[in-house]
């Protein structure tokens, strides 16, 4: 019962809930006294639509950061297969397929080569992702001025439809962030995951593919990074170069992770609580909508909530450790 | 008697990249011919390379500072909307920027050791926090100007040679010094072996916000170069952090610290500097810059990680004997 109970007051996941709930019980009762409604079909929508782009990219970002790896290149690569998408369809219903399998295999193939990068070359993570970012950008830059290609009507339900107050895409996201869960706590590659993150040398001394596996997980972070970049395709019905560095995909899917309890070094974090963490930084963005708050002020809360986050779990960690 | 230059481990390789660069734009760039070419290269690069230099202390040390680019924005956009555009307030807003500068260091220290937040996210928070509060405080567009004397920092001149090639060469060889004496190595040391220097009795939590502060306060005062030298805008900084890294890394410092050289980061930085003048010179479109620098960026770390892994056996295979004949020479000594 008190193991229950302590497990239950401790994970970082549970703390993200709850600070979640909090935060939306607060924000409904500020937006409340302002004379509107944060949680009605438009509010709730509001949300879920700010969370679906990051949830994704967070979804994977977490899987990397687990492994003690990271990715610093996802941003441009949403706007890249944004693009790929885009182009491929060219307004065509019949070249849907090809177009989001297209942007899937560009993004793959960036993660396998921040994979071999890290791997292969022995580049330190930061350094390897951060490279391969600045190359896509200048690629951006070089052959981009601004939005090109565009995706035909039908494709563009994904981005828009919705069942009630809730989109399509985001239950995509849902039942990807489910499937990823899974994986990454029921199969073996997923616990190896863990493992590598945890400490590479032990993990390869008790037969762990470590090279392998953060190589999966690169691939698996990319891809996610390559979905976001079509469903931007399927909401702003053409490809945009910038629309993933412009919302700060990189950072603030570290920043989510991390907030969902990721630890930078490798070996915790999960995928629900990243969705938590994603989820927070959505409802601070729509209560701010909502209140009319000057925009920055945005930022400012974001970055303190975040230290103050991570703050609070490392004091947990430590408590837990001498007690 | 036999004297030979005493580099630290890994300064080589860039100092022959960055002489090979500037021999090359010798023969590319007609204004190379004479030393006023390498002066203006120079004073471009003043503010990425005091950036580098305060970046490596932080790296080095084990830590990371992203915070350092929107600081640079946020220093230069107080600096314009203070200023106004008098002369007599140059004083007191250089005072204030390095002042800032020192404070936003040492919160980013303190709650890095104080609170056992990762470096990482602790200035990734500030970099969020410095890019909101400035836009905030200005209503997101930039006011005021730059007084004629607070500029001169940036483009005016001792004669030929610019303000800012003095202060660089100040800078570099202050932290030259400061990395020789007991506590610039006691700082290389926190980053290889944070618990061997605690045991030691070092000070590490006062060290590490030693660095962070240095950071920042080397942040502030590339921010008066690059405000006298460029002008006031909102995207001064933008990237600067990613970029002053990426001249650290090139100079063979390792990322999660306890190896390079504080001299090595700058040439590293003014490599970085003297490769995209020579990509304009030969007419390299602005855009694939990027490109360029993410390639260079993961060749310089692959080239190092095997250089050292290289060094490694061959340390094994020669070294070891080696250590042995120095034993029995000592022997002898004795």
């Amino acid at each position: 019962m008190t193991l229950v109970r302590r497990r239950l007051t401790i994970t970082p996941t549970v703390t993200v809930y709850l600070a979640l709930a909090a935060l939306l019980v607060i924000g409904s009762i500020l937006v409340g006294a302002n004379g509107g409604v944060l949680l009605d079909q438009s509010g709730i929508l509001n949300i879920l639509t700010r969370s679906t782009l990051l949830g994704l990219v967070a979804i994977g970002q977490t899987m990397v950061i687990v492994t003690g790896s990271l990715d610093l290149s996802v941003a441009y690569l949403a706007g890249l297969c944004s693009l790929v998408t885009a182009e491929t369809m060219a307004g065509r219903t019949s070249m849907m397929v090809p177009g989001v399998l297209l942007a899937l295999a560009v993004a793959a193939v960036v993660g396998l080569i921040n994979g071999l990068v890290i791997t292969v070359l022995k580049a330190n993570a930061f350094i390897a992702t951060l490279g391969v970012a600045l190359i896509l950008r200048g690629y951006l830059e070089h052959n981009y001025t601004g939005p090109a290609g565009s995706v035909p009507r039908a494709f563009q339900h994904l981005g828009y439809d919705r069942i009630g107050p809730v989109p399509v895409s985001a239950l995509l996201v849902l039942l990807i962030g489910t499937a990823v869960w899974w994986f990454s706590r029921r199969t073996r590659t997923g616990y190896h995951l863990y493992a590598v993150g945890g400490d590479t040398e032990v993990a390869r001394l008790s037969g762990v593919r470590t090279s392998r596996t953060i190589v999966t997980a690169h691939v698996l972070c990319a891809s996610m990074a390559g979905l976001a970049g079509v469903l931007l395709a399927a909401r702003l019905g053409s490809g945009a170069p910038y629309a993933g560095t412009d919302a700060g995909y990189d950072l603030e899917s570290i920043a989510a992770a991390v907030l969902g309890g990721a630890v930078l070094t490798g070996g915790r974090g999960g995928v629900v609580g990243t969705i938590g963490g994603v989820l927070i930084l959505a409802t601070l963005d729509t209560v701010f909508d909502d209140l009319a708050v000057d925009p920055f002020l945005k930022d400012v809360v974001r970055g303190v909530v975040l230290v103050a986050a991570v703050a609070l779990y490392a004091r947990h960690r430590l408590s837990r450790r001498s007690s | 008697m036999n004297w030979r230059p005493r580099l630290a481990d890994g300064t080589a390789p860039v100092l022959i990249v960055l002489v090979v660069l500037l021999v090359t734009l010798a023969f590319v760039g007609p204004t190379f011919s004479e030393p006023a070419g390498y002066l203006a290269l120079l004073k471009r690069a003043a503010p990425l390379v005091i950036l580098a230099v305060g970046q490596y202390f932080v790296i080095v040390s084990g830590g990371f500072d992203l915070s350092v680019g929107s600081l640079v924005t946020a220093a230069v956009v107080i600096a314009a909307r203070l200023s106004d555009g008098a002369d007599a307030n140059t004083g007191w807003v250089i005072a204030l920027l390095l002042g800032f500068g020192l404070l936003v260091g040492l919160v980013n220290g303190l709650i890095t050791t104080r609170l056992l937040v990762p470096s990482f996210i602790v200035t990734l928070g500030m970099l969020l926090v410095l890019d909101g509060a400035v836009f905030l405080w200005t209503d997101g567009a930039p006011r005021g100007a730059l007084a004629p004397s607070f500029r001169v920092f940036g483009r005016g001149g001792f004669g030929q040679v610019p303000w800012s090639v003095l202060i660089l060469l100040g800078v570099v060889v202050a932290a030259a010094w400061f990395m020789r004496s007991g506590t610039g190595r006691t700082l290389v040391a926190l980053g290889d072996n944070e618990n061997a220097v605690r045991l030691a009795g070092g000070a590490v939590h006062r060290l590490r916000v030693l660095a962070f502060v240095l950071s920042g306060l080397l942040a502030a005062l590339a921010a008066i170069l690059l405000a006298g030298f460029a002008g006031v805008s909102a995207q001064v900084g933008q990237g600067l952090e990613f970029r002053a890294i990426t001249a650290v890394v090139l100079g063979g410092v390792v990322l999660g610290g306890g190896r390079g050289s504080v001299v090595a980061a700058a040439a590293g930085a003014l490599s970085l500097e003297a490769l995209f003048t020579l990509l304009n010179l030969i007419g390299v479109s602005g855009a694939l810059e990027s490109a360029v620098q993410g390639v260079i960026l993961i060749a310089a770390v692959a080239a190092a990680a095997h250089g050292k892994q290289l060094r490694r056996t061959h340390e094994q295979e020669v070294v070891r004997p080696g250590r042995g004949g120095a034993a029995r020479a000592d022997g002898v000594h004795q």
